[in-house]
């Protein structure tokens, strides 16, 4: 379908693409066998410019919005759901800064991030604080100059490789969600430390990692925002950046109903190619049409937030569930459609399918983000009565 | 260190068709891409330029479209493309295609080095590295694995043996051709692409380059394809018939027959 990109954009997307076939799809299969994280693909795409795009120009970046971020996001995804998301989560990691950082903050982190130099990461969720984001117990005490930060945040993407964190913690307990404050903590401060990697079923090029934090001395220049936006932030951060999962679960949707098709065609059962079966036909059919609603869903998202919408909670979490369910579902009869050989770790689908499922939890759960669009909804009718 | 990349544009999807009459490639597709041991070329002049300095040009004999692969050169980092383009070079054999080249290396002024690619992935002869440097009288190395180290006027190189390498030295300027094992060719930027879609590259045809038209082309060229025929296929096909057993029996019969058992 025509989605009216433009020069940039085709040209971003053809370059990410070339980076996926090329250098990704020799290696994915190792990458998630090995669960190591891909320092040598994140360093290619800083080199290809792929990291400055959703940054400022003013901070040496190329100033694109959520829609170039998907396109990457989807192209990444189409080849290694894992790598994509080292390559999401440290957009994720840099939104803070890039939507409520003061001026000295950007200049002095934005550029890094923008030419791959140190990675970024987003730090919210902890053991008693995963849907019920409020609920954090990591606190920030300030003390003169500095905030004194206690506390574990736990299944960190982009953990122990990021150098930069965006870490949401308490700076008043008392208050609630209204006491919590953003601050950026820099790998290497003392104190700060990284717990257990975590084994996963999925995305296993990526890391996630427990963030332990033991009487961590943070400047008080670190504060993004002010003290007591903390939630907001990572509310709205999330609103941000819930299409580029969306294009996340896109790709991995695209690239299983590619392997779909292919062997469709080359498989033969009962003396023809198992693509001359009608049942097979329709299945194909569903999962291309499924593919191409979310594409236009998330596309239609992300080019909401760029148009400067005040407010775009729903149309995001609209793009997210519907995407990420998607790929669920495509990748689940991906593998139905490769039969045995599906299964097996020969053929990419199994792999797509594991990568998918993540898609659904993280950056809110499916269930959360449907309170969200509900919520949304009946404040809209309840606000016209 | 002033370096020329000869890069030749070649079709990126293979579905090859000879024409029956000609005997000669029928080009055309969209899938055009840079013969990949050009890519290598380019590579290496790349890195010679980050290292020694100076400027890397992209020169190409061919249609108007490979305009395309130099503008893919400029967004690598090539400082400068040009190609040679004239109706008259429609079908040049590897010497006609050759002296249009050095013609228009002369032209573009003498530089430290020429690099070629080892052989393309459509001609596949090998002959326009050597033959360019016997044109523009300097010294050739073919098949150079890795380039160890650039001194004054001079060039140490490893180039790939049947078994090993051997280790060359060879005076500055001349020219050189790579395989694909001396680097991993890199990708390119963003900003490179944006940039390299803006670029103006230098198109010189035949009286700009001073070519005698009786001398190039297919009317001109001295080498004459005289046949171009696909291998004939051997697989002979044979079924079995009988009961099972039969067919084993008949089976191991025929794969002794053939000294396989
Ligand atoms: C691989 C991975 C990477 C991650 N990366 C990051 C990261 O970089 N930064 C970060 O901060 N976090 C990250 N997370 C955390 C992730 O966002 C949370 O896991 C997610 O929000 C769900 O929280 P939970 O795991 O505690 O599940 P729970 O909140 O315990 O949910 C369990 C179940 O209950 C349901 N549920 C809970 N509350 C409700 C409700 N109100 N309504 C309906 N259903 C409900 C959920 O939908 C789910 O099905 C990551 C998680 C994983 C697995
Ligand atoms: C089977 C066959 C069919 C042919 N059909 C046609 C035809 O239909 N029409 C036609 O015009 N010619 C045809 N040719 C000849 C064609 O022009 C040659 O391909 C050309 O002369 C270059 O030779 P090559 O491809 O073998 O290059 P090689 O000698 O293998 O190339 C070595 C290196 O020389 C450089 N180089 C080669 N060609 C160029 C170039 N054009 N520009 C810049 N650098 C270059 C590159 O660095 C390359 O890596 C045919 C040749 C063959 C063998």
């Amino acid at each position: 379908m025509e989605y009216f990109l433009n020069e940039q954009q085709q040209t971003l997307r053809s370059l990410a693409r070339k980076i996926a076939e090329q250098r990704i799809l020799p290696v994915r299969a190792e990458l998630d066998e090995k669960e190591e994280f891909p320092w040598e693909l994140i360093r290619e795409m800083a080199s290809s410019d792929l990291l400055r795009i959703f940054i400022p120009e003013e901070y040496e970046g190329l100033g694109g919005g959520c829609l170039d971020l998907c396109l990457v996001m989807e192209e990444l995804s189409r080849v290694c759901g894992g790598v994509a998301i080292s390559y999401g989560a440290n957009a994720l990691g840099a939104l803070p800064l890039i939507n409520y950082g003061s001026e000295e903050q950007k200049r002095k982190y934005l550029p890094d991030i923008a030419s791959g130099k140190r990675l970024a990461a987003f730090a919210v969720t902890e053991a008693t604080a995963g849907s019920d984001a409020a609920n954090i117990r990591t606190t920030a005490v300030r003390a003169n100059r500095h905030y004194v930060l206690n506390g574990t945040k736990q299944f960190i993407t982009n953990g122990g490789e990021a150098e930069i964190y965006s870490v949401v913690v308490m700076t008043d307990p008392a208050r609630g969600s209204r006491g919590a404050s953003a601050l950026i903590v820099e790998k290497g401060t003392p104190g700060f430390s990284f717990g257990k990697k975590e084994k996963k079923m999925g995305i296993r090029a990526s890391s996630t990692r427990e963030l332990v934090f033991h009487d961590c001395r943070v400047p008080a220049e670190n504060l993004i925002g002010r003290e007591g936006q903390g939630f907001i932030i990572a509310i709205r951060t999330l609103d941000r950046s819930r299409p580029g999962v969306g294009a996340q679960a896109v790709g991995i949707a695209q690239g299983a109903l590619e392997a779909s098709v292919e062997y469709a065609r080359q498989r033969i059962q009962f003396g023809h190619p198992i693509s001359a079966i009608q049942a097979v036909q329709h299945m194909l059919a569903d999962m291309a049409t499924q593919v191409e609603a979310a594409r236009a869903l998330v596309y239609a998202a992300a080019r909401t937030i760029d148009a400067g919408a005040k407010s775009f909670s729903e149309e995001a979490a609209m793009a997210k569930v519907f995407a990420t369910d998607t790929a669920m579902r495509v990748t689940t009869d991906a593998v139905q459609i490769l039969g045995g050989a599906g299964y097996m770790r020969d053929y990419p689908v199994e792999k797509m399918m594991r990568d998918a499922k993540i898609t659904q939890i993280y950056e809110g759960t499916n269930q959360v983000v449907r309170n969200t669009i509900a919520l949304e909804l009946l404040k809209r009718k309840a606000m016209r009565e | 260190m002033n370096v020329v990349v000869c890069l030749k544009q070649v079709p990126g999807k293979f579905k090859i068709e000879i024409d029956p009459q000609t005997g000669t490639l029928v080009k055309g597709g969209t899938d055009n891409m840079i013969n990949p041991f050009d890519m290598n070329a380019l590579e290496e002049a790349m890195r010679l330029k980050e290292k020694h300095g100076g400027k890397v040009s992209a020169i190409s004999m061919g249609p108007s479209e490979a305009k395309e692969s130099l503008r893919e050169a400029i967004a690598l980092g090539a400082d400068e493309a040009v190609l040679l383009c004239d109706p008259a070079f429609d079908g040049s054999d590897t010497w006609a295609t050759s002296h249009i080249l050095s013609l228009g290396i002369r032209k573009l002024g003498q530089p430290d080095m020429v690099i070629c690619g080892r052989q393309t992935i459509d001609g596949e002869t090998g002959q326009v590295g050597p033959e360019l440097a016997e044109m523009l009288g300097l010294p050739f190395v073919s098949c150079v694995s890795r380039i160890e180290e650039v001194a004054e006027g001079h060039v140490k190189m490893q180039r790939m043996a049947e078994e090993g390498h051997h280790v060359v030295e060879m005076q500055l300027p001349g020219v050189i051709s790579v395989v694909k094992e001396i680097n991993v060719p890199r990708l390119p930027s963003l900003r490179g692409l944006m940039q390299s879609k803006k670029a103006s590259i230098t198109v010189w045809n035949a009286r700009e380059l001073g070519v005698d038209v009786a001398m190039v082309g297919s009317k001109g060229s001295p080498g004459r394809l005289v046949k171009v025929s696909r291998p004939q296929r051997s697989t002979r096909q044979e079924l079995l018939q009988g009961s099972l057993e039969s067919q084993v029996e008949q089976l191991i019969g025929k794969l002794r027959e053939a000294k396989i058992l």
